[in-house]
């Protein structure tokens, strides 16, 4: 279970604080799926960054089954079991999409088992998994070995920063998909960060941040209803 | 064979034990087991400062092996090695150095590698330094490459030093015939107090003559590091040479290109990039449950590969 109580996270913007996340409370019990959304620029990401350890936040504490992990780095939060899908994919010269996933998954993995991941994100196993992660692949590739690597990892709770942006639409069918195996097949739970109405359509939860506050939280039921009627429209106003 | 001539051996030129086909395998300034193969003839030089290899003209598919060990501390050695490849030949040829320095006194090994290639031969040369050793005595490399390659041949060249040479000024000189190609590929990582200077100098005279050097480097710790890379186009011909490097804690690192155009049509492209290991990259690792130092190392590792 992760908790987080009272996150803000403010950053010096020409001479004064500028807060990102206002007092932003909430909880992800386990095997949860909960989609993030909310107007550009209103701090979903940060969150996602707050949550795994690249940025501290400037008061709050977060919480891991109880235990106090707000200064806990980057590296143990992964080894603890959070895995963290970033919006703009790294790319790195010489590592290839296989080394990328054997690194992920933590221990010694074939190609058979590597060319499965990719599968299930919609790419060509074969032909990616030797291949470098450098500028030679597309945004839309990169965003997929993206997914795969997390995937890979099948760690307790995964948070996904924009998971559709960049990704055609045959593959975004695979992608509801994948998300429904890490949830379901591994009782994992998934933050995602998302304008996408079909994967608000499959939350459990929707939580909508703007403005650097959590204004309002519930199920699809309650709150699509609102989102997609409203002038706050995440689904085709933010994209 | 002892052992840490088989484990130099292993480093330099991926060997265990003796060779398939034509080799020399020189040992502290002596020859400690030579092969030749009718296809393949190794002789000592005139002059006895090297070796002279003639490769027969149509040899197909087959490889030579020339490594170089030194363990004797304080050995300097200076060895000329000319390459003679016939017509149409597509031989593999695996040199290298390991130098060993378990004493005080500098160890040194400057190798002169010559290669004539005839009309439409190929050749893959690919060359590893290396050193080790505990003895305060540096370990001193310098190879010199001269490359001729005659009309419509290839040659492609690997080049690698990843550890435990102290000092090394290695200089690669190419003339191109007409739609002769070079591809050179250079990895270098320097740690310690370590200085490395890399110079090539490519001239392509003949039309649809081409060139890619391709170094990339790391230095880290205190070292220092040089690249020069001039291409001269004197005809129709295209040539491209990157310097990719990535500099930590306090070395240094300069590269710098140059290149003459001495045709309208020569097109020659420049690339040299110098930086830290980006913060991302560090920040992605981590999240896949790396140290800081483990994320580097596997940074550094991929980008040297």
């Amino acid at each position: 279970m992760l908790e987080l109580k009272g996150i803000s996270y403010g950053v010096a913007e020409s001479g004064s604080q500028k807060e990102i996340l206002k007092n932003i409370s909430f909880t992800l019990e386990d095997n949860r799926f909960v989609v993030v959304t909310g107007p550009n620029g209103g701090g979903k990401s940060t969150l996602a960054k707050v949550i795994a350890g690249i940025w501290r936040p400037t008061e709050g504490q977060i919480l891991w089954d109880g235990e106090d992990i707000t200064d806990r780095s980057v590296t143990e939060r992964a080894n603890m079991g959070i895995s963290y899908a970033f919006q703009q994919p790294v790319r790195f010269k010489g590592i290839t999409v296989f080394d990328l996933i054997r690194l992920a998954s933590g221990k010694k993995v074939s190609v058979e088992e590597a060319c499965t991941y990719l599968s299930e994100v919609g790419l060509c196993a074969r032909d990616y998994v030797r291949r470098e992660v450098n500028a030679s692949l597309s945004g839309g590739e990169l965003k997929r070995i993206e997914i795969a690597t997390v995937m890979a990892r099948n760690t307790r709770v995964t948070l996904f920063d924009e998971p559709e942006a960049g990704i055609d639409l045959w593959s975004f069918q695979k992608l509801i998909g994948v998300f429904e195996k890490l949830h379901e097949k591994n009782h994992g739970s998934i933050l995602i960060i998302s304008h996408q109405e079909r994967i608000l359509d499959i939350a459990d939860e929707i939580l909508l941040i703007a403005d650097g506050e959590l204004k309002k939280r519930g199920t699809k039921e309650e709150m699509l209803p609102e989102i997609l009627g409203s002038s706050v429209r995440p689904g085709c106003l933010y994209m | 064979m002892n052992q840490i001539t088989e484990q130099i051996l292993e480093e330099v030129a991926a060997l265990h034990g003796i060779p398939e086909g034509a080799y020399n395998i020189r040992e502290n300034g002596k020859s400690i087991g030579r092969n030749s193969t009718e296809e393949i003839q190794i002789t000592t030089r005139a002059d006895g400062k090297g070796l002279e290899i003639r490769i027969a003209p149509g040899t197909k598919k087959k490889s030579v092996h020339i490594p170089v060990v030194i363990s004797q501390s304080g050995l300097k050695e200076v060895v000329y090695n000319d390459f003679y490849v016939g017509e149409d030949a597509d031989v593999t040829i695996v040199a290298g150095c390991g130098i060993h320095n378990a004493g005080n006194d500098a160890s040194r090994h400057d190798g002169i590698h010559s290669f004539f290639l005839e009309k439409g031969a190929r050749v893959k040369y690919v060359e590893k330094h290396y050193g080790a050793g505990d003895g305060r005595g540096e370990r001193i490399m310098n190879p010199e490459t001269i490359i001729e390659i005659g009309k419509d041949g290839y040659m492609e060249m690997e080049t690698v030093q990843i550890r435990g040479v102290d000092s090394t000024v290695r200089s690669t000189r190419a003339k191109l015939a007409e739609g002769a190609k070079l591809v050179v590929t250079e990895r270098l990582m320097t740690h310690g107090k370590q200085r490395a200077e890399s110079r090539f100098d490519v001239h392509m005279d003949g039309a649809d003559s081409g060139a890619n050097v391709v170094s990339r480097s790391v230095a880290r710790e205190d070292s220092w590091q040089r690249f020069s890379s001039r291409l001269v186009g004197s005809a129709p011909c295209s040539g491209h040479t990157e310097c990719d490097a990535i500099i930590m804690d306090n070395a240094k690192i300069s590269a710098v290109p140059e290149l003459a155009a001495n045709d309208p049509d020569a097109a020659l492209i420049h690339e040299a990039a110098i930086g830290r290991i980006a913060g991302e990259q560090i920040i992605k690792l981590m999240t896949l449950g790396l140290t800081e130092a483990e994320a580097e190392e596997q940074i550094v590792e991929g980008f040297l590969r």
